[in-house]
């Protein structure tokens, strides 16, 4: 089977600026994946291509076995797409939104409409321009969700959502990817990531830096370690892969290189250790330390 | 902190925003009074000949409702007569677009509320946006009185007439400020505003039109409907006449109430709201709006609307006059020729020629209708939400179409009813013309205004951040190219250019099939090129 979106060497400007620079995504048919990046990195301008909104400039765009530019029409009727900003029609109410979205897609399913209205607790007869900003992203959610598509491309959905709704917009995603649909989340929110996509994709100045299943993106990284023994512990410093030691006689406190973890451990044992706790890098860390990184490296250039 | 903190960072804040536009509005204004006022001294150097001009005219009460009450014989007050009215019209609409631009638009797309959180008093929007515009009258208002000076024309009257342009835009601009209070779009203030100039003008003309004719033969008085109309009293302080100063005092009371009502209405309404509050609507869409077509009719039907429903008013006011016009004018040489300048017909029987010269003014309408329907794609892809909306099966060329379809339906709607309009008024006080001939020649306005819809889909595709901009010069300059290019004394070859240039002068003349077959090949080529380049092009978001 194909791979749901598979983006390869992606060039996109605008004017002299270069938004995207050689850009690589690779979405597997059914996967939930996350799509990270600092302000500005270019995911929205990413997604954009990917909807044909944008042309782009050089490299390899497919979307569901199609070419997003030239055949858009036909690739739309299989996907729902929830932009990072929503603007609706002042005059239309909230419900003639949704229908309007579910309808120019190609239709909507009624119970499944009726059911997320009703999870996001949405008053469907206000007219748009009353709506917050949370509750027209609401209006969009709902649109998307009660589509039957393949394929669902959401620009930080949940940007002004409360803790109530995002619970909501959980669950809702979940279901969509039970019955095998592909998501693509954008997103700003690590906790809402790591609760739901199987995959990242962290992407930074028009390139993406880091791609793959959560799992062995954790494995490619440190695992921080607390460790107290009986007697002072010594010798890590000497020890390949440990960074940050931070040793205090009989307790200490480091990261390790994943990879490095099992020597180090055998190391340990001869400390007649009390107390170990030792916890996977947080996709906050992950993501910190590139992010990290590209600031000391701007700071160093 | 006061009401008014940082009135002074929003007024710097709206002049960088304005600088092009209020400039361009300022110069295109000079522009056209140096042109006109040359003309007249070109055209009619010698007495004489301005009062067998203005002998015939003042007889037209067509010509008084489109150009004014001629207030003397000399050099200024012939170019009163020609340009006056329209310059007060150009005052009127540059104040109102920039209020509503600095509040309800501010308001609406947020920035205003951006603005608001960093310490602004509640006052400072709306103070802010009343001096930006009064300095922008002010200034207007100068550099006109320095043009006529320029022309060799005489300090009082050129003065006269600067005043009363730029206290005409102030009267309108605290016109456009309650508007911009009472409605919650900035497109519906803006649509309010506009008719109220296009009405006051227009209940001018009647007043003038009905107006007394002095012992001279030559000078007009209005009748008192011009008392009731902003510019009736722009017109009454009569420059180069025996200028009525104090006439002055009347905009300037005008405005003060207007902005104490501003005021008034603004801190008693919430932020982003109109003082019209909202009614839930339907729950679900009903079949109608579920398609690009259904949409796009559901986004124009108000302001479709309220044009068609205004066109044909008009007509029927406009075939009221049919009878007076032939009988004040037959016999009346000078008259005609004014008439046909406008129109553009040769010997025709009187009344047509008038008609003819209305429908160029309905064509006009048609056409501003057109672009002000079409321009609404560009809002709804700048920020709107055409994003989404072309991220569904919808396709590019579908969802223009679907606009593009809305504007040629209103437009036509518009031109039937107005010409269906003057025949029925025209056959009820006992005119001859007919029906059927007058709804043919609103139909012949058709295909020029729709060229005006090509021109802005080809911006549209070709230049998507002008769009706006460049389709308001373009009607405004088909408009002076066409209608007014005589009175300017334009070159043929730049007259030409206007697609009105180019309808026949019916019912005064024979229909004839070529240059509208032209206009609307032009029209559906323009059209199609601004298709092409829209589908090629990156959404400008
Ligand atoms: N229409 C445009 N014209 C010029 N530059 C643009 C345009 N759209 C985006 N950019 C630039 O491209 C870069 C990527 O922007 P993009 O919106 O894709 O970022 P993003 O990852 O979605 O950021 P955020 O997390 O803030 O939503 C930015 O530097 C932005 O300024
Ligand atoms: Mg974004």
């Amino acid at each position: 089977m194909t791979d749901a979106i598979a983006v390869s060497g992606l060039v996109k400007s605008f004017g002299t600026s270069r938004a995207l620079n050689g850009l690589n995504l690779t979405v597997g048919t059914g996967e939930v994946h996350g799509f990270l990046g600092p302000n500005g990195a270019g995911k929205t301008t990413t997604i954009r291509v990917l909807l044909g909104l944008l042309r782009a400039d050089a490299g390899q765009v497919r979307l569901l076995g199609g070419d997003p530019w030239r055949d858009a029409v036909r690739l739309h009727k299989r996907l729902a797409y929830v932009p990072g900003d929503v603007s609706l029609w002042p005059n239309l109410t909230g419900g003639e939104a949704i229908d309007l979205f579910g309808d120019l897609r190609g239709g909507l399913d009624r119970t499944r409409r009726a059911e997320l209205v009703e999870r996001f607790q949405l008053d469907p007869s206000k007219r748009c321009r009353t709506y917050s900003k949370g509750n027209r992203q609401k209006v969009a959610l709902v649109a998307a969700f009660a589509s039957d598509v393949e394929l669902f491309i959401l620009d930080e959905p949940t940007s002004g959502l409360d803790p109530l709704m995002e619970a909501a917009f959980q669950q809702t995603v979940r279901e969509v990817s039970a019955r095998g649909a592909t998501v693509l989340l954008s997103s700003h929110i690590f906790s809402e990531v790591e609760a739901l996509c199987s995959a990242v994709s962290i992407i930074r100045d028009g390139v993406t830096v880091e791609s793959g299943t959560l799992a062995r993106l954790r494995h490619l990284t440190r695992t921080s370690v607390t460790v107290e023994a009986a007697e002072p512990i010594t010798g890590l410093d000497a020890l390949p892969g440990v960074h940050d030691l931070v040793a205090d006689g009989t307790r200490a406190r480091f990261d390790v290189d994943s990879a490095r973890l099992p020597g180090v451990l055998r190391h340990l044992a001869g400390f007649e250790v009390q107390a170990l706790t030792s916890h996977p890098p947080t996709l906050e860390e992950l993501f910190m330390r590139h992010y990290g990184e590209a600031a000391t490296a701007g700071a160093g250039r | 902190m006061s009401a008014y903190a940082g009135t002074g960072r929003l007024i710097r804040l709206a002049l960088r925003r304005d600088r092009v536009q209020i400039a361009v509005w300022i110069v295109a204004s000079v522009a056209l009074l140096a042109a006109g006022a040359a003309a007249v001294a070109d055209e009619f150097p010698d007495e004489a000949e301005r009062v067998t001009a203005l002998k015939g005219a003042g007889t037209s009460p067509a010509v008084l409702l489109m150009r004014g009450a001629p207030v003397g014989t000399d050099l200024g007050a012939l170019v009163n007569f020609r340009n006056y009215a329209f310059m007060l019209v150009l005052a009127a609409l540059m104040s109102t677009f920039a209020i509503v631009r600095h509040t309800r638009q501010n308001e609406e797309n947020g920035r205003a509320e951006l603005l608001g959180a960093g310490r602004l008093g509640r006052r400072a929007g709306l103070t802010s946006a009343l001096v930006v515009v009064a300095g922008a009258d002010l200034l207007l208002g100068a550099a006109l009185t320095g043009t006529l000076l320029g022309a060799g024309l005489p300090a009082d009257g050129a003065l006269a007439f600067g005043a009363a342009t730029a206290a005409t835009g102030l009267a309108f601009a605290g016109l456009a400020a309650v508007a911009a209070q009472l409605f919650q779009s900035a497109r519906a203030a803006n649509a309010f505003a506009a008719t109220a100039v296009g009405v006051a003008f227009l209940v001018r003309g009647i007043g003038d039109a009905l107006g007394e004719r002095a012992a001279d033969g030559i000078q007009v008085t209005g009748a008192w409907p011009s008392w009731l109309s902003p510019i009736g009293w722009g017109m009454r302080v009569r420059p180069f006449g025996e200028e009525a100063w104090w006439v002055l005092a009347l905009p300037f009371a005008l405005v003060a109430a207007c902005v104490a009502v501003a005021f008034a209405l603004a801190g008693r309404r919430d932020f982003g709201a109109g003082l019209i509050p909202d009614r839930p609507g339907p729950k679900a869409a009903s079949r109608s709006l579920l398609s690009p077509l259904g949409l796009a009719w559901r986004l124009n039907r108000g302001t479709t609307l309220g044009w068609v429903i205004g066109g044909a008013l008009l007509g029927l006011g406009i075939g009221t006059l049919g009878r007076t016009v032939n009988e004040a004018m037959s016999g009346n040489t000078g008259a005609t020729e004014l008439l046909d300048q406008i129109a553009g017909a040769g010997a025709a029987p009187l009344v047509d020629t008038f008609y003819a010269a209305m429908m160029n003014v309905f064509g006009v309408l048609a056409a501003g209708y057109v672009v002000q329907a079409l321009l609404r794609l560009r809002t709804e892809e700048a920020g709107g939400p055409a994003e989404a909306v072309l991220a569904t099966a919808v396709g590019r060329v579908r969802w223009v179409a679907a606009h593009l379809a809305c504007a040629v339906i209103g437009a036509t709607a518009l031109l039937v009813l107005a010409g269906a309009g003057m025949g029925v008024a025209d056959a009820a006080v006992g005119g001859v013309t007919g029906v059927d001939p007058l709804v043919g020649a609103g139909l012949a306005q058709l295909p020029a205004a729709l060229t005006l819809a090509g021109f802005v889909v080809l911006v549209f595709g070709l230049l998507p951040r002008l769009t706006i901009p460049l389709a308001w010069a373009g009607l405004v300059a088909s408009i002076v190219c066409g209608l007014l290019g005589e009175v300017f004394a334009l070159p043929e070859a730049v007259r030409d250019l206007s697609p009105f240039s180019h309808v026949p002068p019916i019912p005064a003349a024979e229909a004839a099939a070529g240059p509208l077959v032209a206009l609307a090949v032009t029209a559906a080529a323009l059209a199609a090129a601004g298709l092409a380049l829209f589908r090629r092009r990156n959404l400008a978001l």
